[in-house]
């Protein structure tokens, strides 16, 4: 008898050879111009139930370009571990062929050349092609999204979420949670929950007032493929830390996962076969959340924007990493047998903009929600001659960009840009758009304040936002990338604690050390206190690309890292 | 100069003095001391529920439980003044569980340490850490 324990791992290697046939032929297949949406779909049906994830869209409806990390690091026990695996090192880990497709796809290596090649990624309206596909093999596929969804673009910002909120009804989600949903405010959240044709989930969503359990659900029921299928919510535990609390005074979250147990503990209690967490808490929150609550089947992660080809598995829960931006969508096809999950066959569907034809309605959907801003969102403000990216660590060219913006239309000498892990590339040649600058922009409380600070202040703000990023226990860890710094260099150790993780800090524009006790400039955005004051950060960024033209960077070497 | 008020409102930036000096925890061990009247403490057998990250450092939600107790005490180990509360449970108890809200000035543990009936203490301690910083993804 094999035991459920040996059962996965088999499954693993067989997930592992399936890669292998499915993902090898591509670079092949792409040289000779055949790549097809046929290949990209091609699943072999398993078990009797099938579960499609997609998270972090960040509003992005329309193909786009996005660069993966260059550095992702991990800290403690998940150092080298995915997703903190980049490169040359993810190809290797992952058995993937250079210059193929899905190297293309998952990692940032030669990424100008291969977009040539292979084109933009995502547009919901190959998302949507991508779904039908797979419920016409398996009709009552649970769709699931894990949040992130409602912000990040200028319509989504234009319209409150409604052009997002529209296009996910129509895409027919099942069940969502949460994060940045939030910062359109508790009233704005609540007129849209109302209509949701699905539950808005989230166990650690309580009342700020009485810490109880909010009118949220935690779980909610499908019976699938003769399977009763608990999902659990897990909404983004540090809301009111990383954003503006008071958006949302009423609600408090947090990891809360003695009460996941609970959770668990009742939907097994009501005769679950599956139990699956839709959350927004991270990767690394999850996978410690994993060996800390029995009992979960499948996490289905968000938050943290990693891209996984093969599920990780920790104990006997599968964790699923499904990327973001509509640039990835799972399938995970499970067999669900005798009150448990017996084996699974997963794939992490790159959405190839050029391969996948738009679905036809949902094309004529969001070009319709598109519409009434369509000159504004398509002016060219400039041009670029730089690869414009932002995710990674530390500084990415956008935000190079935006704080060279911040320093010169707010004359500071210091700026700093918030390290959130979202926004579409753009290559060199490419117009920038209006909703370009959005894409890396977009928020309701993105006024872009001018202040001054002191050396020893500065040295704080660095070393909090480290610790936020770098503290070996995941439980710390808010899963954004280290605040971005314009005018200021620094050293960064990152295996040391809170308080001793900064030296070297340098004013760029003197070269000087930066005085501990000296007050200097220092402009940025997205500020989460309420009341903050100055002009929208678009219009900064805006009007600093009218008056450059065409945007050209050095590279940027301010930040030196050890400790890795 | 910054205020901590002022430096909430610089939003990603924000901070707060997370170093605590050796002197308060000395003051919150010489407090439990007092407690105790100098009695070895085991670990365990004390539950506390704190937020990993408090949301408001000015009011955060401790919840301790220690079954069979007589009383639990909680400290909290990095202010200036460590003693928080102590609760007591009669004996027709049903449930040896309180709940409060207690200030922290900053990054720090907090203690809760239980009286047993047979006169022996148990405690436990969970870091709470106390922050404004960082970037949701």
């Amino acid at each position: 008898m094999i035991s459920r324990r040996e059962f996965l791992q088999a499954s693993v290697a067989a997930s592992a050879l399936y890669g292998i046939s499915g993902y090898g032929n591509w670079g092949k297949l792409a040289a000779q111009q055949t790549l097809t949406q046929d290949d990209l779909l091609k699943f072999d049906t398993f078990g009797n139930l099938s579960i499609i994830h997609i998270t972090d869209i960040h509003a992005h409806l329309k193909p786009i370009w996005f660069r993966e990390p260059e550095l992702n690091v991990g800290v403690g026990d998940v150092k080298g571990k995915p997703p903190h695996v980049v490169g040359k090192d993810f190809i290797e880990m992952f058995n993937l062929k250079p210059g193929s497709p899905e190297a293309y796809a998952l990692t940032y290596e030669d990424f100008v050349a291969l977009g040539k090649t292979y084109g933009q990624m995502g547009g919901m309206d190959r998302v949507a092609t991508v779904v039908k596909a797979i419920k016409a093999d398996r009709p009552d596929a649970i769709l699931l999204d894990g949040g992130d969804t409602w912000h990040g673009s200028m319509t989504s910002y234009l319209t409150k979420g409604q052009d997002v909120v529209n296009v996910m009804n129509k895409l027919g989600v099942e069940a969502m949670t949460s994060h940045w949903e939030w910062t359109f405010g508790t009233d704005r959240v609540m007129e849209i929950v109302d209509g949701l044709p699905f539950p808005f989930l989230g166990q650690n969503i309580f009342d700020s007032e009485w810490d109880e359990p909010a009118e949220f659900p935690d779980y909610t029921w499908f019976e699938r493929g003769g399977a009763k299928v608990a999902v659990i919510g897990q909404a983004f535990p540090y809301m009111p830390i990383a954003n503006p609390g008071w958006m949302f005074p009423e609600y408090s979250f947090g990891i809360r996962d003695r009460r996941m147990q609970e959770m668990v503990d009742e939907v097994r209690a009501q005769g679950a076969d599956l139990v699956v967490v839709l959350s927004h808490n991270g990767f690394d929150v999850d996978r410690q959340m994993a060996s800390r609550v029995s009992g979960i089947d499948v996490i289905l992660t968000g938050h943290t924007h990693d891209a996984l080809p093969e599920p990780v598995i920790v104990g006997e829960t599968l964790l699923i990493a499904s990327g973001s931006h509509g640039k990835f969508v799972t399938r995970l096809d499970l067999d669900v047998r005798d009150g448990r999950m017996m084996g699974f066959r997963s794939k992490l569907i790159p959405i190839f903009s050029d391969v996948i034809t738009p679905d036809a309605e949902m094309a004529t959907l969001i070009d319709a929600e598109r519409a009434p801003f369509k000159d504004q969102l398509e002016e060219v403000i400039g041009h670029t001659d730089s690869l414009l990216y932002r995710r990674g660590n530390f500084n990415g060219t956008w935000d190079d960009l935006i704080c060279d913006a911040i320093m010169s239309e707010r004359d500071t000498e210091i700026a700093m840009s918030p390290g959130v892990r979202w926004g579409a590339s753009l290559m060199p040649g490419d117009a920038i758009t209006r909703e370009d600058i959005h894409s890396v922009t977009s928020m309701t409380y993105g006024q872009c304040y001018r202040t001054e600070m002191t050396g020893e202040f500065l040295k704080v703000v660095l070393e909090d936002v480290g610790d936020n990023l770098f503290n070996p226990d995941p439980y710390f860890q808010q899963g954004g990338d280290m605040v971005r710094m314009g005018g200021l260099g620094y050293k960064i150790d990152i295996s040391k604690p809170i308080g001793e993780r900064i030296s070297n800090m340098t004013l760029l524009s003197t070269g000087d050390a930066i005085d501990p006790a000296r007050s200097y400039t220092v402009g940025g955005w997205a500020s989460v206190n309420e009341g903050t004051e100055g002009p929208q950060i678009w219009d900064v960024v805006e009007n600093h690309i009218r008056k450059i033209g065409r945007v050209a960077l050095s590279p940027n070497n301010s930040v030196e890292v050890t400790g890795l | 100069m910054f205020t901590r008020r002022d430096t909430m409102a610089l939003g990603l930036g924000a901070a707060t003095i997370t170093l605590l000096p050796i002197s308060v925890h000395a003051a919150a061990d010489d407090a439990i001391a007092a407690y105790t009247g100098g009695a070895s403490v085991t670990e365990g057998g004390v539950m506390i529920t704190a937020p990993e990250i408090a949301e408001n450092g000015n009011t955060v939600p401790i919840s301790v439980e220690a079954p069979g107790a007589e009383e639990i005490a909680i400290y909290a180990d990095g202010n200036p003044t460590p003693g928080v509360a102590v609760f007591k449970f009669g004996p027709a108890a049903g449930s040896h569980r309180a709940s409060t809200r207690i200030r922290l000035g900053g990054t720090q543990d907090v203690v809760a340490v239980a009286k047993m009936p047979d006169g022996s203490f148990q405690q436990a301690a969970v870091e709470v850490k106390v922050t404004i910083g960082g970037c949701g993804g």
